[in-house]
This record gives C-alpha cells, structure tokens and sequence, in this order.
C-alpha cells in the first residue's frame, strides 16, 4: 500500500463529498421543499426563509394519506415476511440439496424477476377483478410477494452457501433432526442474510408504484406512493408539491429506521471461528 | 463403547465412481483404529458411512451387535471430530459442548457438570465462556474433542483432526487424544493421511489405497513387513529407499549395489522357486550404516558419493545417487503423486541413517554397510512382498 499523504488524502476527501453531495442534494431539496409554506415555494432559495409544517399538518389531516400508510405499512411487511420464510426455505433446499428440477426452479425465479411488469399490469388487473381481489391487500400482496421471493431465493442461497457444510454434519452427528440443524445451527448464522434480504424485498415493497396505482381504485389498498399521486392542491390548478414532498419525506423515515434497526445484525463475519482459519 | 464391524462394505457414487471397494474390518471395543492412506483413497468416505453422512451401497455395517446401515446419524450414539472442527461460531464452548446433551434432553445440571468435566480434562475450564472466534486454533480443536466426549458415545470418528494445528501442537495434541482414548477406552476410528500419526496413534492400522483396503495390522508389524510396494513406501519417515534388482537362482539379488544374500527366511521360503526374475528391493534408511563403526555384523557393503549430509544431532541423514534406472512400479508412481514428488533425477536416490558418531563427509566417498537380514523383496511386476506371498 502507497503511504498516506496529504493530498492523497485530499484527493479522497474530494471524491467522498463528491458523492455525497450527489446523495444528498435531492434528499436536502425534499426535506426543505416540505417545509416550504406556498408562499415561498417556488423563490428558488435552497434553504427555507421561513420554515413552516404546513405541509405535513395537511397530509396527517389527510385520512386517505393516513390510511394509505397503514396499508404500506401492512401490505408490504406481510409481503416481506410471507417471503422472507418461503425463500429462506427454498434457498436452503437450492443450496444444499441434488433435486431434479433445481436448475429449472432457479431458472424460473431468475426470469420472474427479470419479467417486464408493466406487461403484467392488464393480466393481474383482469385476474384480480375475476377473483375479487382487486382493491383489495392481498391483491396487493400476493404480487409483492411473487416478485420478492426471487430476490430473496437469489441472495439468501448465496448466504447459505457460504456457511460451511461440515456445521450441519456436525449437528447431525450430535443427534439434531434435519430441523433441529436447520433451526438452532443453520438459521441463526444466516440471521445476517436473512436480515439484508428482508431490507431489499421490503424497500422493492415500499417503493412500488405501478401495482399500487393499477391493482386499487379506493383507499382501502391504495399506499403511499400510489395515494401520493392523488392529492390534490387548494384548487385545480394549484400543484400540490408541499404535501408530496412532506409525504415522501415521511415514507423515507420507516425505511430509514429498518435498515438502522437491522444494519447492527448484518456483520460480516458471523460464521468466523467455526472451521479453521 | 461399542465393537464395530464393517462387512464388504462398498461405496458407489451415482456417477459410476467406486469410492470403497469391498471393505471388511473388525473393530474390537476400546480399540483406536488409524485408516491412513494418500488423498482420495477412501478413507473419509469410509468413515463418513460409519457416521451415517453417507450412504452405504453395499455391504453391512454392525455397530454394537446392530445393522445400522438404514439408522440416521442420530440413532447411531456416536460422536465425530472434523477436520474443520465445524464449531458453532453463536454458541460459547459451553453450549458447543453441551448442544449433543440439550438434543438429547438431558437436564440442565447434568449438562453443567458434564461440560465442567470434559473441560477440566481438555483445560478448556477458563475459556468456557468464550465464543469460538476467540480461540486459538489448539483451543478450537479441543472444543471439538470435547463436543466429542460429552456424551459419551458408543465410538468416536476422528476425521483428520489435527491437520490444521501447526506441528509442534500437532504432537502435544497427539499424545493428548491417545491419553483421552485410553482414559476413556472408547472405541475410536481415525483417519489420516500422516503415517507418523497412524504408526504412533493407533492399535491398529488399515493402510488404503484407491478404496481398496491394502494392509491391516499393527503398526509395528506394517513396518516390518509389509505386504507390498505401497505400504513400504507409505509407511516410514523417511520412507524406505527402492532399488531395481534380479533374483539370481543361488539366493542373492543383484542391484546397484552389489550382489547381496537373500535374508535365510526368504530363501528358505523362496527354495529355488525362483528363477533369475526382476525384483525390487526395499531398504529402509536406518538400515543402513557406515561400515566403519559396524563392525563385522553380517551384511553387504558398498561405496557410496554422498551428496548431502543433514546432521540431526541423534543421528545423520545422507543422501547419495545410485546408478541406473529408478524403479517404476503402480505402487510407487501412485506414492510419488501423493507426496507431489515429481523430480527425475539421474540414478536411483538413496536416504541413508547413520549413527552420529560417523564421518561421512559431503562430496566424499564413503564405505557404507546395508542390514541384508532386513532388506525386503517386491515382485516388479506385482508390487507383492515376496516374503508375504510366498508365505
């Protein structure tokens, strides 16, 4: 390694704010665009003149915005979970197991994941419509699910793949049933895998719009992103981009909290010390 | 405390590869059992359907009076070592050890003193506490003895346990698990692909090769007659130096160097059945000496240009080159590709191990003097110990 120098380091501090700058500079827009009254909305200052939380005062007296948090919140951490559990399963089948069948099985999760969906849209519209389940949370669900499990088989077998085999063998020969090895030696040291895969499938949740917007037609499943799209300002003409801004900025906060909650359980290196090295 | 009987064992993988090939072994209760042989000679595998890890093509594996072919891991009551030692990195060494007990649902005051006592055996006692991660390699390895002796298993399966442990511990180590196996008398199995460890750990030893079960029997009596090539060249360290010869019809072979007598027993056994044939002969190193300070004991002399000297304090290796052709037989090649030993050099290279008192000299000529009563007499073509075949 090259020594320390002082302009090696300014070089580096340079590209780290750099990035950062490129990070945050949306973000900081959002969160001044919320405090932001209508008055001074749109006089170009980059800080808010006269902070005010009008904006946020209008969306939580909004009971469609409240209800299309709940339904967020609910729809997409039963998604998570649903196929979190599932995928969990079947990546431990994937990279353990000989089956016939395995290679067309994660073929097909790779093709799910890789399907157009806005090609998806009229066929689930149909479908749900035919069994009633459109506008409704499982109508919701079980799409998230669907496209999450992919993910989560993909990145959890690679989790389990990394977890020697001779654990397991070990289990087995100090008398655990194939479950007891997968539940008390297996799954704990996968929990960091398991808790990445969790954050990616619940933000893929979160973060959709278009089965939201296409798959409800009333507040009853509608979550934030979609219901975002339906505020409506003082009069027709006006836009309402304070509300907006303070609604992304508090659908950001639980994803903020999730990955903060969790990041302390995703240390590498978990699995160190159980064979040599 | 179990005997273990493995009859006509065969594993055969669902690619067509044979892995063991029609093993039989009788292992008495209490007895420590090495299987030793070069990577890929079946060994683990073997003990790896004894564990029930694997299954059994053929064959009947009886532990303590039971056909235990079809019984999963757990019902078996036997307890493994890895070579890995395969730690539970989220459990301390207490509950590493203490796991095969809470499966079997002792209680946990049982558990407690149980673990507390294997410590103390293993002086595992202060680092009960601790995760793995925080041990040394050593430390590591005993938990997984530990893990082992807990509960007390009808047998133990030792699968290359101390491969990763740097040599000056390997031999503490060696010594401890001989200590703990006799303490306990529990039936052991133990697999090796180090002779040293198989020659000083067990009662007895099963030499393997290519699946194929090659010599069963203490390791005193591999050393001093082994029934082919292989073994010969297996077992020993340094290992026994092989010199192409011909059997002449009087009883005396003919090689690089000089006509010698066959030792009494081998002609005797031999009695004129042989015809001037190709052989190989097998030397070992230490009988070998330098003919200055031999004496007048019965044996064969010859002059040799040493090469390298190593002073080892007890004694003095010497390296020297014999003319003519290195002897090629199944047996050695398959040795020289497990040791990696690829060099081809001119002549036939000769370890010699002589007393310390000797002379010998690097680049000097010396007169040394080879034990004939102790040389050992391959067949060229089949590898086969004459003296064995014969018998």
């Amino acid at each position: 390694m090259q020594p320390e120098t002082t302009s090696r380091k300014l070089v580096w501090w340079g590209i780290n704010i750099v990035v950062l700058l490129y990070a945050f500079i949306p973000v900081f827009w959002l969160v001044s665009l919320s405090l932001k009254d209508d008055a001074t909305l749109n006089d170009g200052n980059y800080v808010p003149t006269s902070p005010s939380g009008d904006s946020y005062k209008a969306i939580f007296n909004n009971e469609d915005f409240i209800r299309a948090l709940i339904n967020s919140i609910g729809i997409c951490l039963i998604a998570t979970l649903v196929a979190i559990v599932l995928g969990t399963m079947a990546a431990y089948a994937i990279a353990r197991l000989e089956f016939p069948g395995k290679k067309a099985i994660v073929a097909l999760a790779l093709l799910i994941s890789m399907f157009p969906q806005i090609a998806l849209v009229t066929p689930l519209f149909k479908i749900e419509t035919a069994l009633g389940l459109f506008d409704t949370w499982p109508g919701l669900i079980i799409p998230y699910i669907t496209f999450g499990l992919p993910l989560a088989i993909y990145t959890l077998s690679a989790f389990f793949r990394e977890i020697p085999w001779d654990l397991e063998k070990a289990a087995k020969m100090d008398g655990a049933t194939p479950y007891q090895a997968f539940r008390q030696v297996i799954t704990p040291l996968a929990m960091p895998g398991v808790f990445t895969t969790a954050i990616l499938v619940f933000i893929a949740c979160w973060n959709d719009f278009l089965f939201a917007l296409s798959l409800t037609s009333t507040s009853a499943a509608r979550t934030v992103p979609a219901a975002m799209s339906y505020f409506t300002g003082a009069t027709t003409f006006e836009k309402p981009t304070g509300p907006i801004a303070a609604a992304a900025v508090v659908i950001t906060i639980p994803i903020v909290i999730f990955v903060l909650v969790f990041q302390r359980r995703i240390v590498a290196g978990l699995t160190s010390g159980a064979v040599k090295g | 405390m179990a005997e273990i009987v493995l009859e006509h064992i065969v594993k055969r993988y669902p690619d067509g590869a044979l892995a063991v090939d029609d093993f039989n072994l009788e292992i008495a209760d209490g007895e420590f059992i090495i299987l030793v042989g070069p990577s890929g000679c079946g060994k683990s595998t073997t003990l790896n359907m004894v564990a029930g890890l694997e299954d059994i093509t053929a064959g009947k594996l009886v532990i303590d009076g039971q056909v235990v072919n079809d019984k999963a891991p757990k019902d078996r009551d036997i307890a493994m070592v890895f070579q890995s030692y395969a730690l539970y990195p989220h459990m301390s060494v207490r509950d590493n050890m203490g796991f095969p007990l809470r499966l079997a649902g002792v209680d946990k005051p049982t558990i407690r003193s149980k673990v507390e006592e294997a410590a103390r055996m293993l002086e595992l006692t202060e680092h009960l506490d601790r995760k793995p991660a925080n041990l040394s390699g050593g430390q590591r390895q005993r938990v997984a003895m530990g893990r082992a002796i807990v509960r007390q298993p009808k047998a133990f399966l030792m699968d290359e346990p101390l491969s990763n442990l740097d040599a000056k511990l390997r031999v503490q180590m060696r010594t401890q698990i001989s200590r703990i196996q006799k303490t306990l008398a529990t039936t052991t199995i133990y697999v090796t692909h180090d002779q040293t460890e198989a020659m000083t750990l067990g009662d007895r030893v099963v030499v393997m090769r290519g699946g194929v079960i090659q010599q069963v029997g203490t390791p005193a009596h591999l050393y001093a007659h082994p029934t082919n090539l292989f073994v010969a060249g297996f077992i020993g360290s340094p290992s026994m130096n092989f010199l192409p010869g011909q059997l002449k019809g009087g009883g005396t072979v003919v090689t690089a160097l000089g006509e010698a007598r066959l030792p009494d027993q081998l002609r005797q056994a031999l009695d004129g059945a042989a015809a001037d044939r190709d052989v190989i002969l097998g030397i070992r190193p230490e009988h070998f000496e330098d003919a200055a300070i031999v004496g007048d004991k019965p044996g064969a002399t010859f002059d040799a240009a040493i090469d390298i000297v190593e002073a080892m304090g007890s004694d003095i290796y010497a390296y020297f080159t014999v003319k003519g052709e290195v002897a090629h037989s199944r047996d050695l090649d398959d040795l020289a590709k497990d040791t990696g030993n690829d060099l081809h050099s001119e002549g036939v290279p000769v370890t010699a191990r002589l007393d310390a008192v000797s002379e010998v000299r690097r680049g000097q000529t010396t007169r040394l003097w080879y034990d004939t009563a102790k040389m050992q007499v391959f067949d060229a073509a089949s590898g086969k110990n004459l003296a064995e075949s014969v018998k």
